[in-house]
């Protein structure tokens, strides 16, 4: 589905990304982890033609991101809060991205339910701006605005930092149904070692721009992973 | 402490990507600048003589000081509208090991050294020179030189004052307006004679420098009132933190005949109406439907048909300059999910225009009455509609692809009066000096018709070829895309 070739982002004489070849089946629950700098954001904003690749190309389904839009219809993402619409309420926003994704606003509602637990009463029908939730309540409309529209692939930067106990668990429990019921590719990063060996099936380590591990998950993964990180 | 504030400024002012790729607004801010201080040093010279030649009779001296109530009146307002209070983003600040006097004191005492402090210097002290050369005692002069000073750095607090009073009401041009109007109508109307109280007052000092105490006295009051209305707004609960407000919504079902532009379209709306900044710029044009007041019951205007195009021009389109300059600047804030969403940036793109379009066409609506004046002004502010349709409303979104300052709608900082720069103005003097010259040729070598004729099929060849214009518009935003993001990614 995701194809990353000989791909570089230079900042000046700073290389914050270097992976030669990076291939992402369709799918596949994938995981990003490393330390602050590792290049994790980088790639995402790659992904998403958000910032310009110093060297070679990503192809999203077949689609080179920089050269053609086409890969928007069936790719969504919460990267932060600049994700989010401020003075909108979550409503209004999902309905905005339902609508640049074809759905109407019984479509959008349709889609909503099953979320009702997630929201756990604080989103829906509050009369409040996005701008004025908590934190955590940002993340989890941006969250679920980046899952309407059923989309092929979806890239989550950090979903689980800022989300009370609770929610984390709910949203693992939904991203792992996800890649079980409709095929999507998910493409999350983390640094919760925990949090991305429950949900993924492959993780990535990455350290100052470059590939270092690639992991299937198993049981021994989180161990692997402390004992990397503890270094 | 002052030493390191000033260096935290420095590099604020410095390392922001508005400075960096703005250059030639800044070179352009310099050239009003030196623009201004060489009209201020021509005053200064001119003055004397001028006044002296005019009248004989009186003192050039008692003469200014009569006047000085206008000058003050005039400094206040337009540093209401082109003086910044020093914006420092204090809440990282806060937690640090800095007393807060310190913080207050470094805010005050930077905004004493604006440039519009400086600027009645260049007056002065050529005045102050030349009437020294003609006899006057230097005491006097140089008493009303320092009382002048003190006078500037008093409307320099007062201004702050009222700005950022003003600045919590929705409408904030509003209380400077009705505060200077009340004054110059109280003077005008002898109700109140301003001009004669300061006039004699400045007399007064400059005949016995001890009353400058009274001046020095004010000054400090106004110093200190700032100080504690500035430390009330140091505290994170105050007016760092924005207070929550109650969510309003609307279907705006109409905005579905407008297609694929429709949820754009319903967006703009939104956040023209929920965010304060762009809502006062739905307020003024409130103000500029009645900005042809100004001209046309005015009989040395009657002539000058060039001016109707200038009033036309800005009437119809008056949102359209105060909107349009700043796209795709609103949406700053969120322009990285645009761009990752499923949108077609000339839809993005189509939807501001359809906006800045009913605009005009709908400000030519409200100002038909002016047809009171005479057929003239209403088919001018016809083709004035048409041309703003055509040209400058594509200008306006061509421009913006230069953008590359953030707008930070939220205004959760204190101290935050974005925007309201001089900059702003700077921008749409062409879009309405532009049409003005256009019209003015064709009209004073052929006709009246022959000028209105130029605006119309200008105005109609931009409708004709929207589409393309449209298409070149849209590549030059994707390809400073990544620069846009970048530059809206950054907080100053």
């Amino acid at each position: 589905m995701i194809k990353a070739t000989n791909i570089s982002k230079k900042y000046g004489q700073t290389t914050v990304l270097q992976l030669e070849n990076l291939e992402i089946p369709k799918g596949q629950s994938f995981g990003l982890v490393g330390n602050n700098g590792a290049g994790k954001t980088t790639f995402f904003n790659l992904l998403l033609d958000l910032i310009q690749p110093t060297t070679g190309s990503i192809t999203n389904n077949k689609i080179q991101v920089d050269k053609s839009e086409d890969w928007k219809p069936f790719t969504a993402a919460f990267i932060d809060e600049s994700f989010l619409i401020g003075y909108l309420t979550p409503e209004e926003y999902f309905y905005f991205i339902g609508e640049l994704r074809g759905m109407n606003k019984a479509d959008v509602d349709t889609f909503l339910e099953p979320f009702e637990e997630l929201f756990n009463g604080e989103i829906i029908g509050k009369r409040k701006y996005l701008r004025d939730l908590s934190k955590g309540n940002q993340k989890k409309a941006g969250i679920v605005a980046a899952l309407i529209g059923n989309p092929e692939v979806i890239i989550l930067d950090e979903p689980f930092a800022n989300l009370d106990p609770t929610t984390q668990i709910r949203l693992k429990k939904l991203l792992k149904s996800l890649t079980e019921e409709n095929k999507a590719t998910i493409l999350i990063s983390s640094h919760d070692l925990g949090h991305v060996t429950e949900v993924c099936e492959r993780i990535v380590v990455l350290e100052k721009g470059e590939l270092i591990k690639d992991i299937e998950t198993s049981e021994a993964t989180l161990k692997e992973l402390e004992g990397h990180f503890s270094l | 402490m002052i030493l390191r504030f000033f260096n935290l400024q420095w590099k604020q002012f410095f390392r922001s990507s508005y400075w960096q790729k703005n250059v030639v607004i800044n070179i352009l801010m310099v050239f009003f600048a030196i623009y201004f201080m060489l009209i201020f040093l021509g005053l200064g010279f001119g003055l004397y003589p001028l006044l002296k030649e005019q009248f004989p009779n009186q003192d050039p001296l008692l003469i200014v000081n009569n006047y000085l109530f206008y000058w003050l009146l005039g400094d206040l307002l337009m540093r209401f509208f082109f003086q910044k209070l020093p914006v420092m983003n204090i809440k990282p600040l806060l937690t640090l090991p800095i007393k807060r006097n310190s913080i207050l004191h470094y805010i005050l005492g930077r905004s004493a050294l604006s440039f519009f402090n400086f600027l009645p210097l260049f007056t002065i002290i050529p005045f102050g020179i030349i009437l020294l050369l003609n006899g006057y005692m230097t005491s006097v002069v140089f008493t009303w030189m320092f009382l002048i000073v003190i006078l500037t750095l008093i409307t320099n607090f007062l201004n702050f004052i009222i700005e950022s009073k003003s600045a919590e009401t929705e409408l904030s041009f509003l209380p400077i307006l009705a505060f200077s109007g009340i004054l110059f109508g109280l003077n005008y109307f002898n109700i109140i004679s301003f001009t004669d109280i300061i006039g004699n007052t400045i007399n007064a000092i400059t005949t016995d420098s001890i009353f400058l105490i009274i001046p020095i006295a004010i000054l400090i009051t106004l110093y200190y009132a700032n100080y504690y209305i500035l430390k009330q707004k140091l505290y994170i609960d105050q007016s760092l933190k924005a207070k929550t407000e109650i969510a309003t919504t609307t279907d705006m079902a109409w905005t579905r005949r407008f297609g694929s532009v429709a949820p754009f379209l319903q967006l703009d709306l939104k956040l023209l109406w929920r965010n304060k900044r762009p809502r006062s710029s739905v307020f003024i044009v409130a103000i500029g439907l009645f900005y042809g007041l100004f001209f046309y019951p005015n009989p040395t205007y009657q002539n000058m048909v060039a001016f109707y195009v200038f009033v036309g021009i800005f009437v119809t389109g008056i949102f359209m300059i105060n909107f349009g300059q700043f796209i795709p600047a609103w949406d700053s804030g969120y322009y990285k999910l645009l761009m990752s969403q499923n949108i077609k940036y000339k839809e993005y793109l189509s939807s501001k225009h359809k906006l800045m379009m009913m605009s005009a066409i709908l400000m030519f609506i409200l100002s038909i009455p002016y047809v009171y004046f005479g057929w003239k002004v209403l088919v001018v502010h016809f083709a004035a509609m048409i041309y703003n349709i055509g040209v400058n409303s594509h200008v306006l979104l061509y421009g913006g692809s230069f953008n590359r300052k953030k707008i930070d709608l939220n205004q959760r900082a204190a101290f935050n009066y974005q925007g309201t720069g001089a900059v702003q103005w700077i921008i749409g003097f062409p879009l309405l000096i532009i049409p003005m010259v256009l019209f003015y040729i064709p009209y004073k070598f052929i006709n009246f018709e022959a000028g209105l004729a130029t605006l119309i099929i200008l105005g109609i060849i931009g409708i004709v070829f929207h589409q393309k214009i449209m298409i070149a518009i849209t590549k030059k935003y994707i390809d400073s895309k990544y620069k846009m993001i970048e530059a809206f990614n950054q907080d100053n």
